[in-house]
């Protein structure tokens, strides 16, 4: 080939490359359809998760469109911008869809991401879902119209880990003068819940010591030899990515017994034990979600998405696994949402807001949850106009070793004692940012 | 060695430097005219803001490192001090206009860069280096353990003020954009001001030669720790910029280790002791990968999964980041220089 050739055929691939970009950014849009921004990340640290919970939230509006022909005959469709999980490119990945028509909610799995994105979203009017993670005052829905951390907030976590642990020793007074040890991930993150443990400490009285481990965590020799030290009776983790694996191994070694280490909502899945082997089983951890494949709503994706040769993960052998599940029960709750919501506004595409007042409305209880075939795998939501967590129920989990098994009843927190604490933290920021705080009147579409 | 000044004669030096006038004239319309008017909301918050914001970084890096000699790998932590210095400064002195928040903040990042400037006294090179990762360190560590910087946010978050110079308030996509642009203008310009003058020829005498500065009496230290204030002072500022105007929302993780490689390898593939490299490479490395990803997932993204894509486009941008700098190991402004070299010689053998 002449090199004159050679540069006519680039010319002509450019040009085709660029008109395929023009074609796909100027389609107009199709009647009725709902759309799904994901903000993914199947690539870099934390590619494991990202994967699983995408995989599985994308399987759930796939069965939608298969089984159900879409929500009331509104298809439903998504896209995906890989950010890495890092804030910049989450951002820009914001930026690139949210003209698309018809943006139903955001789901971006990451606290830095949402974090940049309430000043957006509050402008755009769509929702911002933060399913069990997230700011914990954006759960008061009069000063964050938009943001939903459904079913579980860091300080509804710390309350349930508590409480769990008061059930285990045979009530809450038999808190005093236990010891409990709080290992946390160096970040914002991890610090989070500093201030509730130390509030709930002196509420029960327990001896409290909370212990840093620096990001990403692949040492933690010291930190468990002052546990030994302080001779605790449990240890709550409060770990991110390969933290969890290297806690329970250096654990193992120092001798602490692995069933009294409690793990948080994100030092809960196969990824955080399967790398530790051994040293992992007997560990037990809270959850939102149960794991495993047996529910039938799973049966349903396996049958209908997986046999159509539509299921996202690649290996299977994640179906059923906590990510996917997580990601399953986030598809569940996003879809009721559109479906609450077109029951008020018509069945056609809504406008974020509507999803929003969709979101306001998103009560599930036992039943509905049966009947939506997820009984077992998550217990119910409540979410009102002013309560955006929705006061879900949790559980907990062992690793035997091979699989997760809940070992526990569905248990509130104690949502009461802390729902001051977070409106003293959203009346703080309203008051910072100028924001007027909702009365239950003043809603944008819901009247 | 000969320098393109050796043999251009003279009066085609003055054209030159109108050239160069005429470039920066029509780069400033382009800039100020042309993208707001036809720019989508996505091109200018998504794309050009954050190349701004980390050009004027690499500016101020290679003022340090391109021009000074002085190898540096804390950048991201000056872009952290003068991010949460500005927040602070801004809440804390509510008086204050947003100006005046930005220089004081770039001047507080140019204090701790002279302190973290100190070991290059004894230092250079490799261990320079090294030694200024103590700052990387310490600034993130800071930033996590004292909450006073984030007022604080139990998860050291902060949120950026609005956007305002006296009565005008810069809130759009446009207006953010337009405010960056000022700002990176007007600090290039007078980095290009200090450079030109008899400092700039200090900080080349020190990178060239450090004896050979001192014989002929470059006063080693003030022109050191002049070099790393300045520099400390362009990426506090630039640090505002990501902060304010791109991210609005950020967390101490976001200044980590990988930002400041990231700002190391603009300068390093745009072209040491250039500022224009600055932010060729800025371009490069910033909008290029937004660039490639679109055209990706357009003409592959239903073929592969956006991990497939993405892992595709960091090879190609490998490739090219090995082909450039074999080609042109001075950077990718060199290219762009021989280029127009070759223009000027075809047009003045055709006259």
């Amino acid at each position: 080939m002449t090199t004159f050739r050679r540069a006519k055929l680039a010319l002509k691939l450019s040009l085709g490359a660029a008109l395929a970009l023009g074609l796909a950014t100027s389609l107009p849009a199709k009647a009725d359809e709902q759309f799904f921004p994901l903000q993914s990340y199947r690539v870099g640290p934390y590619a494991a998760g990202g994967t699983c919970f995408f995989g599985g939230f994308i399987d759930y509006l796939n069965l939608i469109n298969i089984r159900d022909g879409g929500v009331n005959g509104v298809k439903l469709t998504w896209d995906e911008g890989e950010t890495q999980y890092e804030v910049e490119r989450g951002v820009e990945v914001y930026e690139r869809l949210k003209s698309r028509p018809g943006v139903a909610a955001w789901n971006p799995l990451s606290v830095g991401i949402a974090y940049a994105m309430i000043d957006r979203i509050g402008k755009d009017k769509v929702p911002l879902i933060t399913i069990n993670h997230g700011r914990t005052d954006s759960t008061d829905g009069r000063v964050f119209p938009y943001v939903f951390p459904l079913l579980l907030n860091p300080y509804s976590e710390t309350s349930g880990i508590v409480n769990y642990i008061a059930n285990r020793e045979g009530g809450a007074e038999k808190l005093k003068g236990k010891k409990l040890v709080v290992l946390y991930h160096g970040s914002p993150y991890g610090k989070e819940t500093i201030p509730i443990y130390k509030l709930l400490a002196d509420k029960y009285g327990f001896e409290l010591e909370q212990i840093e481990v620096p990001h990403p965590g692949n040492e933690q020799q010291s930190q468990w030899l002052s546990i030994r030290r302080a001779k605790a009776d449990y240890v709550v983790l409060r770990g991110w990515g390969v933290m969890n694996p290297v806690a329970l191994k250096t654990a193992q070694k120092t001798g602490f017994p692995v069933d009294h280490i409690i793990g948080n909502v994100w030092s809960n899945s196969e990824e955080d034990v399967i790398p530790a082997g051994d040293a992992a089983k007997g560990y037990v951890a809270i959850t939102t979600q149960a794991s495993g494949a047996e529910y039938p709503v799973l049966q349903e994706v396996i049958k209908t998405v997986y046999g159509a040769g539509k299921g996202n993960l690649d290996d299977k052998k994640r179906i059923g696994s906590v990510y996917h599940n997580l990601g399953i029960v986030n598809g569940i709750l996003n879809v009721e949402a559109v479906r609450i919501a077109q029951e008020k506004f018509g069945k056609r595409t809504l406008t974020g807001d509507e999803v929003r007042w969709g979101f306001e409305h998103l009560q599930l209880d036992p039943a509905r949850v049966e009947a939506l075939g997820a009984k077992g795998l998550f217990h119910s939501i409540n979410v009102t106009w002013d309560n955006h967590e929705g006061n879900g129920r949790v559980t907990f989990q062992q690793w035997d070793g091979a699989r997760w098994k809940v070992v526990s009843d569905w248990i509130s927190p104690d949502w009461a004692a802390l729902r001051p604490i977070i409106e003293k933290s959203s009346t703080a920021y309203a008051r910072e940012h100028g924001i007027k705080i909702r009365t239950s009147g003043d809603d944008p579409v819901g009247q | 060695m000969t320098t393109i000044t050796d043999i251009v004669p003279a009066p085609a030096r003055s054209s030159l430097l109108n050239a160069n006038a005429l470039g920066i004239v029509l780069l400033l319309g382009l800039g100020y005219i042309i993208v707001p008017l036809v720019g989508s909301d996505y091109l200018m918050d998504a794309v050009l803001t954050p190349f701004l914001a980390l050009a004027l970084a690499a500016v101020g890096l290679n003022v340090l490192t391109g021009y000074a000699g002085q190898v540096s790998l804390g950048s991201a932590a000056f872009l952290a001090v003068g991010a949460y210095a500005a927040y602070d400064l801004n809440l804390r002195l509510p008086e204050l206009p947003l100006l005046a928040d930005i220089v004081l903040a770039g001047g507080i990042a140019a204090a701790i860069g002279i302190i973290f400037g100190l070991p290059s006294l004894r230092l250079r090179g490799f261990y320079l280096a090294v030694s200024t990762l103590a700052a990387q360190f310490f600034v993130q560590w800071a930033l996590t353990k004292f909450g006073w910087f984030s007022n604080d946010n139990a998860s050291g978050v902060i949120d950026a003020p609005v956007l305002r110079v006296g009565s005008l308030t810069f809130t759009s996509a446009t207006g953010r954009y337009v405010f960056s642009l000022s700002v990176v203008a007007i600090a290039t310009a007078l980095t290009a001001r200090l450079l030109a003058s008899q400092t700039g020829r200090n900080f080349i005498a020190v990178r060239d030669h450090e004896v050979a500065a001192k014989v002929i009496g470059v006063p080693l230290l003030r022109t050191k720790l002049l070099a790393f204030g300045f520099s400390s002072f362009l990426i506090g500022v630039a640090g505002v910029l990501w902060a304010f105007a791109y991210l609005r929302t950020v967390e101490p993780a976001g200044f980590n280790l990988d930002r400041s490689f990231q700002i190391l390898f603009i300068i390093i593939i745009g072209g040491l002791a250039s500022l224009r490299g600055a932010f060729v490479g800025a371009a490069f490395i910033v909008a290029f990968p937004l660039l490639l990803s679109r055209l990706g997932a357009a003409v592959l993204g239903s073929v592969f999964d956006s991990g497939v894509l993405e892992m595709s486009q960091r090879i190609v941008i490998g490739a090219l980041i090995i082909a450039v700098l074999i080609a042109e190991p001075r950077g990718l402004i060199a290219l762009v220089d021989r280029a127009t070299r070759a223009l000027r010689r075809f047009r003045s053998s055709q006259t």
